[in-house]
């Protein structure tokens, strides 16, 4: 195995995801321009004008529906596949993103949270990604440009493994946008961690016939659905390995579906995901100066939800804020409601309070997590909520 | 039991899963259209009249499903355990070479 010896170079999130597919060796990349994402795919073509990448093909098409259609037909194909997309985009993809699950097709995509319109915005909020929930893709939420790069390389070995399709989320222009050093992989050592993918079926052996996408009556559709859900399950193992491979490897390590920051002998702990949470750690680190026992508790992967890591965080701690930039109307913080539903038939029964934060690119700084620390110290002191979801920012 | 690839058949029609580890992992034909024929919905049968046929190949490119095959003499043919009786080869045609005619079973 060759010695480790990282380049580093100063990239924007959206960069160091286009670098990341092509170190993925990607054969096919179909996507539409749709702000913030507009530069990642600019990249890969640049990288394909430059005769950068062998091999590339890149598929212009008319819309996000046509580029999650094309990834799809490229994918059942046995093409390594990427695409990305933000907000409306990825709304006008959500039929075709079943279709890649349910066809078990491991496209990678990069989601640049933006806020759903209208009001227009084009600024962070995760109710767009968090909204394709039920479409059968593994999520991971990016909290700097580092963890995109490294992001969509261990989707790709993830996707590939258990034959799902995988989103790698990023936060709009606080990452999409904002330059930072990010330490690449030679590539050599890119194709040891990530070997050419070997497609479940293949389409061009005439030998052996079938169709994708076939009828499925009420007698089989029932079973490949549970099939799906083993996918997910086997998932959580999965992502475990090549986290720890990951970490081995090149010196980050993902093991953990949640990233524990500081939470050893926390009293209480904010839990969230994406780039919000690197605000959280330094201020985790700020009130721990001021004698506050906290830490902070990342959700990398969303989907499948890492159930187990939640539970034996959630036995160590009195409380958890959840920290959410997203919301489902009509009820609660997306995390909240998955967080709380996920411990309610045990005996862990922190006190769980919902902050919502952030949306539509609302600042969310060091100082507002000292006043939810606040907070959220009073009550765990009186040991009842004051309300369960909290409109943190709004103009009272 | 290998369900997905087959071999095309004599008579065959339905395979039945009985266990969910019997499925394939994607949902790529359940046994495919090679053991699953799907010809049997039809009421009514292309009828190719060779002496009107152009060889134009309008039947073979228009039918859905696709049963249209040509014929080794340049003439099409129907491969009725996939033909359902649609009627687009007939509509289609150019010539009126196929006629649609009730089938007797
Ligand atoms: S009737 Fe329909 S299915 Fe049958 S051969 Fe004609 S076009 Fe094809
Ligand atoms: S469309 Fe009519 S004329 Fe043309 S090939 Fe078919 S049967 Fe013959």
């Amino acid at each position: 195995m060759a010695e480790y010896k990282p380049i580093r170079k100063v990239v924007s999130g959206n960069y160091a995801a286009a670098y990341a597919a092509k170190h993925a060796r990607v054969d096919v990349v179909a996507a539409y321009p749709i702000t913030p994402q507009t530069s990642i795919i600019e990249k890969i073509a640049e990288f394909i004008a430059n005769g950068e990448v062998e091999n590339l093909e890149y598929v212009a098409v008319e819309s996000e529906h046509s580029a999650m259609a094309a990834c799809i037909g490229a994918s059942a194909a046995g093409a390594r596949t990427f695409t990305a997309t933000s907000a409306q985009g990825l709304a006008l993809m959500h039929e075709m993103l079943h279709w890649a699950s349910g066809a078990r097709l491991p496209v990678v995509m990069v989601d640049v949270n933006r806020a759903m319109a209208p009001p227009w915005s084009v600024w962070d909020d995760q109710t767009d990604s968090l909204a394709q929930r039920d479409t059968g893709w593994m999520q991971f939420y990016a909290e700097n440009n580092q963890e995109v790069y490294d992001g969509v390389l261990m989707a790709f070995k993830i996707a590939e493994t258990v034959n799902l399709p995988a989103m790698i989320i990023e936060s709009a222009f606080i990452l999409s946008h904002t330059y930072d050093v990010v330490e690449m992989i030679p590539q050599e050592l890119v194709d040891e961690f990530l070997p050419p993918r070997k497609p479940l079926y293949d389409l061009t052996d005439f030998e052996k016939p079938f169709s994708v996408g076939a009828l499925g009556t009420p007698a089989d559709y029932y079973e490949f659905r549970y099939k799906i859900q083993k996918a997910m399950e086997e998932a959580k193992k999965v992502i475990h390995e090549v986290g720890k491979e990951f970490g081995e490897r090149f010196g980050r390590d993902y093991s953990q579906m949640i990233e524990l920051y500081r939470t050893d002998d926390a009293d209480f702990v904010f839990m969230g995901m994406g780039s919000l949470m690197g605000t959280v750690k330094q201020a985790v680190d700020v009130l721990r100066e001021e004698g506050y026992k906290v830490g902070a508790a990342k959700v990398r992967w969303f989907r499948p939800f890492p159930k187990e890591e939640l539970y034996e965080l959630a036995k160590s701690v009195d409380g958890i804020a959840v920290l959410d930039r997203n919301y489902s109307f009509g009820q609660e913080g997306i995390l909240f409601n998955e967080a709380k539903g996920s411990l309610y038939n045990t005996d862990a029964k922190p006190l769980i309070k919902n902050y919502i934060v952030g949306l539509g690119g609302r600042d969310f700084t060091v100082a507002d997590v000292r006043k939810i620390a606040e907070n959220m110290k009073a009550i765990i002191e009186k040991g009842e909520l004051d309300v369960e979801v909290d409109w943190y920012h709004l103009k009272r | 039991m290998n369900t997905l690839f087959g071999e095309k058949k004599e008579g065959a029609t339905k395979i039945v899963l009985k266990s969910v580890d019997e499925y394939p992992e994607a949902p790529v034909t359940l046994g495919t259209t090679l053991i699953n024929f799907t010809g049997d919905w039809r009421t009514f049968i292309p009828v190719v009249d060779d002496s009107k046929c152009v060889k134009c190949y309008i039947c073979w490119k228009f039918c859905p499903e696709p049963a249209i095959f040509i014929r080794e003499d340049g003439y099409v043919g129907v491969d009725y355990d996939y033909c359902k009786g649609c009627g687009i080869c007939a509509n289609e045609c150019p010539t009126k070479a196929i006629t649609m005619e009730k089938e007797e079973k």
